[in-house]
């Protein structure tokens, strides 16, 4: 990994192409916790928490078992011998298996970080304890799991993909602290009663895309 | 069966402008009719599937373990949408990239499923999913009329605005937001304004 190829990670993933202002990725959250910063940096630090560790592992399920010619299922079509097994190893489950297997690593990693942060680092539960299951169906998660390995417009490396899947957590984060400041900032004025609440924050969103969109010069 | 299951779904609590759910897709989507059009039609084909699975099995899936069971019903559907797409209609497939097979996160679906498929019967379900899947396309269509009409003068792909210089911000991720956001404030300045009469 070059200097070069970091750099295009860091600066791409957190402000060209953010997750949320730029690829449309995990908006629930991104509406739902937004009205506090406190709420907003909690649910921001559980979601990078979780999308550098699914990058992690999702990379090592695609490469080692899912894509075309994987170790395991080279292995596999070498011990059982059979020409069906074989075809499999050629062709790969990505297409047929990725969906279903990446949703399930989220799912049980979710409940995994969930079950250890409780045990050993009680105050950090506390502190994300509620937003921790609403992760799973967090769509930022697996968008990271899929741009990293099926959908990626180049191959990844381990390191480049977890790396990605730390910034664009960050970069959710940025936007979520953002959000959080201009909604704290609303509540007192007078916004016109149809637009009060989500509709008025979907039209700051937009002027932030909007302001995140000069970035895209320098990529 | 009972009707008003079918018809909740595309007004009183439509998924995109009341319920808020599904927003990801909506937004990434509805910059062309096209995709708004076959993102709406997967949807549905998975919502109305996995609403009939989830309504039959319901008795059988122990409480604790019901919320997995879920996603792999929902999981193997989004992936008969997403392969089929693939064969029959990959431009479009590649057009939406990601967001097919991230309909398995899509919260209407998920919701459906826990909120109603696992608490009714087989024909009520199958209903609530038909309704909620047309809910869902009319309003993802009717965000992609308005960002297509006006953000490069066509429909469904056809020049329709001659000599309109295209609001070309309205197509990008901008103005998807403020799109969305102008909307449900119209559509809850129509409600208010109902309510007074």
């Amino acid at each position: 990994m070059d200097f070069e190829r970091i750099f295009a990670i860091v600066i791409g993933n957190i402000l060209v192409s953010n997750f949320i202002l730029a690829r449309f990725l995990g908006l629930c959250p991104f509406i739902g916790v937004s009205k506090k910063t406190s709420s907003a940096f909690g649910m921001g630090m559980a979601v990078t928490f979780v999308m550098t560790m699914a990058s992690f592992i999702s990379w090592l399920l695609y490469a080692y078992v899912l894509k075309a010619n994987a170790p395991l299922l080279v292995w596999l079509a070498g011990v059982s011998g059979s020409e069906a097994m074989r075809q499999v190893a050629a062709d790969g489950l990505e297409t047929a298996l990725r969906t279903v297997s990446f949703i399930l690593v989220i799912a049980s990693l979710v409940q995994l970080v969930e079950m250890f942060l409780r045990k050993s680092v009680p105050a950090l539960y506390r502190a994300l304890g509620i937003y921790l299951p609403l992760i799973t169906t967090n769509c930022a998660v697996m968008g990271v799991a899929l741009l990293n390995t099926t959908d990626a417009p180049e191959p990844l490396g381990l390191g480049e993909a977890t790396l990605q899947g730390f910034c664009a957590g960050i970069g959710f984060t940025l936007a979520m602290l953002l959000m959080s400041g201009i909604r704290e900032r609303l509540e007192p004025l007078d916004v016109p009663k149809p637009l009060e609440g989500v509709p008025i924050a979907f039209v700051c969103t937009g002027l932030m895309a909007l302001a995140f969109l000069g970035f895209a010069g320098m990529a | 069966m009972e009707f008003p299951e079918l018809t909740k779904g595309v007004v009183r609590s439509n998924p995109i402008f009341v319920l808020l759910l599904g927003i990801c897709p909506t937004l990434a989507t509805s910059s062309s009719l096209r995709t708004a059009f076959a993102m709406g039609l997967a949807a549905t084909f998975v919502l109305v599937c996995s609403n009939l699975v989830i309504a039959l099995i319901r008795g059988v899936v122990p409480k604790g373990v019901r919320i997995p069971c879920f996603i792999v019903v929902i999981a193997s559907f989004v992936t008969i949408a997403d392969l089929f797409l693939k064969a029959y209609f990959p431009a479009v497939s590649a057009q939406i990239g990601i967001f097919i097979p991230l309909i398995v996160v899509n919260c209407i679906i998920l919701g459906r499923a826990e909120a109603y498929a696992s608490k009714n019967s087989v024909g009520n379900s199958l209903l609530d999913g038909i309704g909620m899947g047309i809910g869902f396309t009319l309003g993802l269509l009717l965000i992609a009329v308005v960002r297509e009409l006006l953000g490069s003068g066509s429909l469904w792909g056809h020049k329709v605005l001659v000599g309109y210089r295209p609001m070309t911000v309205l197509i990008m991720a901008p103005g998807a937001f403020i799109v969305l956001g102008l909307m449900l404030g119209l559509f809850n300045w129509i409600g208010q304004l109902r309510k007074a009469r």
